[in-house]
């Protein structure tokens, strides 16, 4: 269960990030942030495995406040939690297979992953990841060789090597064309109800919001504006939470 | 892609290995042949880590020996010093006149003579692989000792360098704009004056004053030869054993190198 | 109606001055160079009419006797130059790691590390050779030494400057996977610079394998050794054939270098 209690984060430049946080996250849940860019989203999901640092309050992870976390509580944090990115953040000259490994690091010792030597259980899993993706033929291909939808496959099969309790991504879709893209978004629901991983996803796009998720956050100006179930959500929420009245451009398309 | 064989029976749980056979073999052979190579050539130059080991503390010695630098003989240094820069600025300057017609000929794109360009090319790179001391000795046995053979020598130094340098940056250029002068009708010369040059132009200057470096450096050892410059004094006081004047050029010429790239830098910085 | 001229174009005053202080600067270097230098064109005349057929001739015509004894020392050379360089390349990898911005937070050590690099790379090569014969005395060690610390300048350089173009979003990325900071280095890092880290080296080994045959002329091994007897004796004959001998090696070493490099990146 991850909880924000009064999380603020103010840069050091003065912005504020995030003002005042209140919000508990429960497990198995598929939770969609929404907002339009610099609406705080991103700084809100980075907070969990921080990769930013909230300035005051108290993030509890599982029960543990984590913004005091250092080194080895941080890196421990990290191999729970587990990232997608919107620019995929693979090693573009490394195979598939060992930018998968790359999702056992933490639990692999340093002399060992140096040297290559990981267990045959991390390779087992490793394989059985690409598989739940359908990507597993791709298993000695260099990463750059592959389409963006293919290499976000990758980038999943690394996330599920880690074996996360939690799941987040960061506009997994933003750079992939509309039948890609919810491709991917299948692939992460079919994951968060068989393996009950609470998962965060950012999105941008109205419609892929309301098709995949069972809850909203809406943010805007770095607040939470909006909280509840999907079924209660209409394109007059949107714009509540937008400021703005909806565009095309706050549309994907291309559902099947 | 897996190999068949790879493939697992259905029930089983398959570990793949990182990297496929095909790979590990191909570095393995690869490594075997680096050391390999490493050992015999360390036989060969007698070159190995123990002469590491006796050497350093040797060198420690020697080393002392060169300081304090003495720098009575500054007049003197300062005089050849000039001639080395001299020699290389003049060098440089017939060079870069020289390359414009050779990487015009050497670029595929401005000579569609397949003939003519591969000659030039394969001149440009034989000048490229002869060494300038080499150059300098065969000058100095054509016109003596003085710094006309050293600057002959750079200049076909540095016109193999030049030359491929502007050759392929001409090869990069866009070739639409001198498409559409063709097209309205300008003849060869003018096509290159007003629709190549303007391209290569920055470039031109950033490789020549790249170029004037590397010729300054080596105008300072054609001295050795006899080829002028500030190389033939450095030797002299070597052979003579006189360790603190030769520290004093060392330090001169190494602050003048630094200097000029430098500015040779900043220059290039500002016209790209 | 009168066709006007168009209007003339507006420069900037600091441009046109800086402008014109570069032309009065690069006018009055030439005006010193070309007074400055001291040539005797009249001898040096009568030197090229009298020497011309003792040794152009000669130079064309290579000496084949000697053909074994000058590969021996061209394979000395590469072999000198080989060790050079793999030492260089290695050693040049954690000066490229200081210097880089993005490796080291510290702006001082960064700026350093830059720096030091540039003083190696002002030293000709045949300056450290001579430096290094007296140290160690007249065997190839001496030639070893001199073209690894000459190409650690370099090579140094190149490498901070691929490190600081690397997608740090990967680092990121394995950040967030809990991986410390040795994991990242070896699968983050090292999979996105090895090629291009190689394809430096190998470059420099064809600079080095130049710089290597002539260092043996103040005593640091190699082909220098041979150019230098063959210039005392004025023996153009042999020197033509040493000067067959590198540019048919040289050749050689550069098809394959560049055949090598295409191949890795």
């Amino acid at each position: 269960m991850i909880e924000f209690k009064n999380v603020s984060l103010v840069y050091p430049n003065g912005t504020q990030g995030l003002k005042n946080i209140n919000v508990t996250i429960n497990d198995g849940e598929f939770v969609v942030i929404v907002g339009l860019s610099g609406a705080g989203k991103s700084t809100f999901i980075r907070s969990i495995n921080r990769l930013v640092t909230p300035t005051s309050g108290e993030l509890f992870v599982d029960g543990e406040n984590i913004l005091n976390y250092k080194g080895k509580e941080l890196r421990s944090l990290r191999t729970k939690v587990g990232m997608i990115f919107q620019d995929y953040n693979l090693v573009k000259r490394s195979s598939v297979l060992k930018n998968v490994l790359a999702g056992r690091l933490g639990h692999t010792g340093t002399l060992r992953s140096i040297f290559n030597l990981f267990k045959k259980e991390d390779l087992a899993l490793a394989y059985e990841s690409l598989k739940r993706v359908n990507i597993e033929d791709k298993l000695y291909s260099r990463a750059d060789e592959l389409s963006g939808g293919q290499q976000q496959r990758v980038s999943i099969a690394r996330v599920l090597t880690q074996r996360p309790k939690y799941i987040l991504a960061d506009e997994p879709v933003a750079s992939l064309d509309p039948p890609t893209s919810h491709q991917v978004m299948k692939y992460l629901k079919k994951i968060n109800q068989e393996d009950k991983i609470t998962t965060i996803v950012n999105l941008h796009f109205i419609d892929m919001a309301m098709e995949y998720a069972e809850r909203i956050i809406g943010m805007r100006e770095g607040e939470i504006v909006f909280d509840g179930p999907v079924s209660q959500v209409t394109e007059k929420t949107f714009e509540d939470i937008y400021g703005r009245p909806i565009r095309e451009e706050d549309f994907r398309g291309g559902a099947e | 892609m897996v190999k068949k064989q790879d493939q697992p029976v259905s029930g089983q749980v398959y570990a793949p290995p990182v990297y496929p056979m095909k790979t590990k073999t191909r570095i393995t052979v690869l490594f075997v042949v680096m050391v390999g190579l490493l050992i015999y050539s360390s036989q060969r130059t007698e070159v190995t880590f123990s002469s590491l080991a006796t050497g350093i503390p040797n060198m420690v010695q020697v080393f002392v020996k060169f300081f304090p630098p003495d720098f009575d003989i500054m007049d003197a240094v300062i005089k050849r010093l000039a001639e080395t820069i001299q020699m290389a600025v003049i060098a440089t300057t017939f060079a870069a006149l020289l390359c414009v017609p050779l990487s015009l000929l050497a670029a595929r794109n401005i000579m569609p003579n397949r003939w003519v360009y591969f000659t030039v090319r394969t001149f440009l790179n034989i000048l490229r692989t002869i060494p300038d001391i080499v150059l300098a000795v065969i000058f100095v046995g054509l016109f003596g000792i003085g710094a006309l053979s050293g600057i002959l020598a750079l200049i076909i130094f540095s016109l193999g360098i030049l030359a491929k340098l502007i050759s392929e940056t001409i090869e990069a250029v866009d070739m639409k704009p001198i498409e559409a002068m063709r097209a309205s009708g300008a003849n060869s010369l003018q096509t290159i004056c007003f629709g190549l040059v303007p391209q290569v132009l920055p470039q031109f200057f950033s490789f020549v004053l790249y170029v004037l470096e590397i010729n300054i450096r080596a105008s300072v050892v054609l001295g050795l030869v006899g080829a002028g410059g500030i190389g033939l004094l450095l030797d002299q006081q070597i052979k003579f054993y006189n360790y603190p004047q030769a520290m004093a050029i060392i330090i001169v010429i190494f602050a003048a190198v630094v200097i000029i790239e430098f500015i040779s830098t900043k220059i290039r910085e500002a016209i790209v | 109606m009168a066709l006007q001229l168009p209007p003339k174009k507006k420069r900037p005053f600091a441009k046109r001055a800086r402008n014109w202080l570069i032309a009065l600067a690069v006018i009055a270097i030439y005006i010193w160079t070309f007074t400055g230098i001291e040539i005797d064109f009249a001898k040096a005349g009568e030197r090229m009419a009298n020497n011309f057929h003792r040794v152009i001739p000669r130079l064309f015509d290579p000496n084949w006797e000697t053909f074994s004894q000058v590969m021996d020392k061209m394979m000395e050379t590469l072999f000198i130059a080989f060790i050079g360089s793999l030492s260089a390349a290695v050693l040049a990898v954690p000066l490229g790691f200081l210097s880089a911005r993005n490796m080291t937070r510290n702006r001082v050590l960064t700026v350093a590390g830059k720096w030091i690099l540039s003083a190696i790379r002002a030293f000709p090569d045949l300056i450290l050779a001579i430096l290094f014969v007296v140290a160690v005395g007249a065997k190839p060690f001496a030639g070893v030494l001199a073209i690894a610390v000459g190409s650690i300048g370099m090579l140094g350089k190149l490498y901070s400057e691929v490190l600081e173009s690397i997608d740090m979003k990967v680092v990121e990325a394995m950040e967030a996977n809990g991986a410390n900071k040795i994991q990242i280095l070896f699968h983050g890092i090292l999979p996105q610079i090895i090629p291009e880290f190689l394809s430096y080296a190998i470059y420099r080994f064809e600079i080095d394998v130049r710089a290597s045959s002539v260092l043996g002329y103040v005593g640091a091994g190699g082909i220098g050794t041979l150019i230098y007897f063959a210039s005392a004796n004025r023996n153009w004959n042999d020197m033509g054939m040493i000067l067959f001998v590198i540019i048919l090696v040289v050749t050689v070493i550069d098809l394959l270098s560049g055949y090598i490099r295409k191949r890795i990146v």
